[in-house]
């Protein structure tokens, strides 16, 4: 058999779930003030839909169809218990930094949109390899948009000065506003604006957008 | 209709066996990795009072024992707890310590700061801190809390640096000896009131409870008795 590195590599660009799905980008908002936070937060992301995305597979063919949606809700809330159990006991300050958001995962769309849409139909590798892709897919938006943040409201990248403020008797005059949660919004819309233009196949033609409508939004 | 049935059994046993599988792995990670969380949790308390004693400018004070009921000092901590009646738990403690742990700072024997551990339900967690306390024993001179688990953005708000820093100079009690500090809706208007936080009534309630509690006959009531008379 030989080895499908599509479920791995198409969520990443093409298929990307937060720039053309649209999916959990509540987390986007919250957690992309700097770029520690993000990077906790897309690896916390990882985790669980792999390991999400892994175990429902593996046991697809006995969920009944009738609680299909409470086993698979069950599974990555346990999951996500687990991860935020670890923060709290090895990066504490961090835990405290991301508050709520982790346990927020459990609602995190991709997780349940990629458990019902993949793994339940799909064999445990290659959902093990659509988790780990659209967890990258969804990690590389968090940090090239809390990057951005850091550096334009901060001057800092993880923590270490990058452009020296003028407050500091650098040359910098920070942009307070990319601390606030609405800059990410425009942030994550440049993006789409531009991966849309680069891509125009990305863009929904009116007859997606009407059958979309059918699926249900993002929370 | 006996296929039904199967299914039925089919559905009812897979819930069960993943809700099993699921509370053993949660449970079990939650076991194993509360000492390294509580350890953490204790070094984020010390590291908070280090902190407002480095605001005050101030050293490093010695720890005392009392007996919570005479306010006497006392050598050792046998650890026993008693459990506190409906009528007198207005912190919503529980129970509350036989011996409590105090820390004081003086000069030539005389008191020049006492450090008082506080805690308390606010709306929905224990809020637990350290109050400060000036020579006089009714000025306050810090209030810091360290832990919590309130509403994101309104009542953890407490643990924000501006809000503490509105008890400084606050009294606890009148002339009367009455302890009339507490948490208001809205401005404060004198010495005994602390701007509450919007959108955060019952925290707000909650802080002024534990005050009412630690500052009391069941809290540290008959220790700061004790400092007084001695301090004649």
């Amino acid at each position: 058999m030989a080895f499908d590195n599509k479920p791995l590599l198409e969520p990443i660009i093409s298929a990307n779930p937060v720039i053309l799905h649209v999916l959990g980008i509540c987390s986007a908002l919250a957690v992309t003030t700097s770029l520690s936070t993000a990077l906790v937060m897309s690896v916390a992301l990882i985790f669980v839909l792999s390991f999400s995305n892994t175990l429902i597979s593996l046991i697809r063919r006995h969920i009944p169809k009738t609680i299909r949606l409470i086993v698979q809700i069950t599974i990555i809330a346990s999951l996500v218990i687990v991860v935020d159990q670890i923060l709290q006991a090895y990066l504490f300050e961090m835990s405290k930094r991301l508050s709520v958001f982790v346990g927020l995962i459990v609602s995190n769309c991709i997780v349940l949109g990629r458990a019902e849409a993949f793994a339940m139909k799909n064999p445990p590798l290659p959902s093990l390899l659509d988790g780990i892709g659209n967890g990258l897919g969804y990690a590389w938006i968090l940090l090239l948009i809390g990057a951005l943040r850091e550096l334009l409201a901060a001057g800092t990248l993880m923590g270490h000065v990058i452009l020296p403020l003028s407050e500091n008797g650098g040359w910098f005059t920070p942009l307070k506003m990319m601390a606030l949660p609405p800059s990410a919004f425009f942030l994550l819309g440049l993006l789409v604006w531009v991966v849309r233009t680069l891509k125009p196949e990305h863009a929904e033609t009116l007859l997606e957008t009407e059958n979309s409508k059918g699926e249900g939004g993002e929370p | 209709m006996s296929r039904l049935k199967t299914s039925n059994l089919k559905t009812l046993s897979v819930a069960f066996l993943v809700a099993l599988v699921c509370s053993v792995v949660v449970s079990f990670t939650a076991v194993t990795l509360k000492p390294l969380q509580d350890a953490n949790r204790l070094r984020a308390s010390s590291a908070s009072l280090v902190e407002v004693l480095q605001t005050l400018g101030v050293g490093m004070p010695k720890t005392h024992l009392v007996d919570r009921v005479s306010g006497a000092s006392v050598r050792r901590d046998p650890g026993s707890k008693s459990e506190l009646g409906a009528d007198k738990d207005i912190a919503g403690l529980g129970w509350v310590e036989n011996v409590l742990t105090v820390y004081e700072l003086r000069t030539d024997g005389r008191i020049d700061l006492v450090i008082l551990p506080v805690r308390g339900t606010g709306y929905k967690s224990m809020l637990e801190g350290y109050l400060v306390l000036e020579k006089d024993l009714n000025t306050i001179a810090a209030l810091t809390f360290h832990k919590q688990d309130e509403t994101p953005g309104m009542g953890a708000r407490i643990m924000e640096k501006e809000w503490q820093a509105l008890w400084a100079d606050k009294q606890v009690s009148d002339q009367s000896g009455t302890i009339r500090i507490e948490v208001v809706k809205g401005a404060a208007s004198d010495v005994h009131e602390v701007d509450g936080i919007s959108g955060a009534t019952r925290t707000g309630r909650g802080v002024s409870n534990l005050m009412r509690f630690w500052f009391g006959p069941d809290g540290y009531g008959p220790y700061l008795a004790r400092l007084k008379r001695e301090a004649g």
